[in-house]
């Protein structure tokens, strides 16, 4: 059995710890606030664009010429995978959610004989990648330095996606994001982003006939990769209203599974303290006794 | 009749600006200046590197914007862009550094023609703010 000292210290530092833990779930807590009014902020300039480009698509007349973000290159061979996750740790099943779900994807991938490559965007997503498709990822982009998600970080990587396309170095994307539904519930996503599914919502289009300057395909081309960068920025606001609720939730569950060991590990050290002094006492009245 | 209709603008983080009292807008559509007025057509854009004004009962504002895709639909008008900045306060120091990085961008070799259309447009009307 322990010593009394060392229950002592274990208790402490058990205690430390929940401090500790208590702090990050309050930090996250205010945290998460905000970056849930981003999302809920970023919402309509995503939901317009899809909006125009399905209006757009519609409108277009020839299909064989159509720009190829949005058709795809008619091939199905490389598959470049954008796997976004957080760059900070004690997040609960936050990023191995993400991972587990894209290694699904990239096996499925890789079955079937086609080749893939991965780019990742934050830290902990390339340390869980690495041993197994180490030698796949062909980019790792990180942004720990800029404090809040803003666009021109997630244009940054629509444009590094861009110019791979337009090299021809894959045939279809997809990215693998934390979708926020609420603290206790993230649903990792995979989706595609080129060539574009329009087919998913389609009801929402409209049959109105625009009027446009310059031609559809003009605007197409200049928007479709803007449209890229929109998607890359609504995953990257989902992804850290998921992170900070993912770590919410992880540190109130830390934070009592610590009370409860205080609780048990107090109760030991009252037992031995109760226990020794029983000792103590067996042993005075036995010696009385004995004279 | 009231000659009015609502203009709502938008950028990846928010919803910038929000009106339903104005007359008229112009904006720096690529193929040049577009006023939209009520009942305008149904039209989508897009726009190069400009100054939008915006005409209201309240007044007359103005904005810079660097690029962007407008939506006029049922005398809704939807401005969507990267970035715009209002021009009432806008901050010198921001301006000179948009303009510094468009200045690179140009020096560089492999641009086509029309992105070099578009960074001399934004230098052009830069300068003209600052």
């Amino acid at each position: 059995m322990a010593s009394l000292d060392d229950l002592k210290k274990r208790i402490s530092s058990v205690k430390s710890t929940q401090k500790i833990t208590k702090a990050m779930k309050m930090v996250a807590a205010a945290k998460l606030r905000r970056a849930q009014e981003n999302a809920e902020k970023g919402r309509p300039y995503s939901d317009k664009m899809n909006n125009i480009i399905l209006n757009l698509s519609n409108g277009i007349s020839d299909i064989e010429n159509a720009p190829k973000l949005l058709s795809g290159t008619g091939e199905d061979k490389v598959h470049l995978c954008v796997v976004m996750t957080s760059d900070r740790g004690l997040c609960g099943g936050f990023n191995t959610n993400i991972i587990k779900k894209a290694k699904l994807y990239f096996q499925k991938i890789l079955d079937e004989g086609k080749t893939l490559k991965i780019i990742t965007v934050g830290t902990k997503g390339y340390d869980q990648l690495k041993r197994l498709y180490g030698d796949k990822i062909i980019e790792r982009i990180s942004f720990k330095e800029s404090k809040n998600i803003n666009y021109f970080d997630a244009d940054k990587v629509g444009k590094i996606v861009i110019e791979k396309f337009e090299k021809k170095e894959f045939d279809v994307c997809a990215i693998f994001y934390n979708q926020f539904k609420n603290v206790i519930t993230q649903i990792p996503q995979e989706q595609q982003i080129i060539p574009l599914n329009t087919s998913e919502n389609e009801e929402n289009s409209s049959e109105d006939n625009y009027e446009f300057e310059p031609e559809e395909d003009e605007i197409l081309s200049n928007l479709l990769p803007k449209n890229i960068s929109t998607q890359i920025f609504k995953a990257m606001l989902e992804n850290s209203a998921s992170e900070q609720g993912s770590r919410m939730s992880a540190m109130d569950n830390a934070t009592r599974n610590a009370g409860e060991m205080v609780d048990k590990l107090t109760i030991e050290y009252n037992r031995s303290r109760q226990a020794a002094i029983t000792k103590e006492l067996i042993e005075i009245i036995s010696g009385a006794e004995s004279l | 009749m009231s000659e009015e209709y609502s203009v709502e603008i938008v950028n990846p983080e928010k919803s910038f600006l929000s009106k339903n009292d104005v007359t008229e807008v112009v904006v720096p559509a690529f193929e040049g200046e577009i006023g939209i007025l009520k009942d305008h057509i149904s039209i989508i854009s897009f726009l190069k590197p400009g100054i939008i004004k915006i005409f209201s009962k309240s007044g007359e504002e103005s904005f810079y914007v660097n690029d962007g895709i407008i939506e006029f639909k049922d005398n809704n008008l939807s401005i969507l862009t990267s970035l715009i900045l209002n021009l009432k306060d806008i901050d010198k120091e921001k301006i000179s550094e948009i303009q510094k990085s468009a200045e690179e961008e140009l020096n560089k070799s492999d641009i086509n023609d029309q992105e070099k259309y578009l960074l001399d447009q934004k230098l052009e009307v830069l300068k003209s703010i600052n």
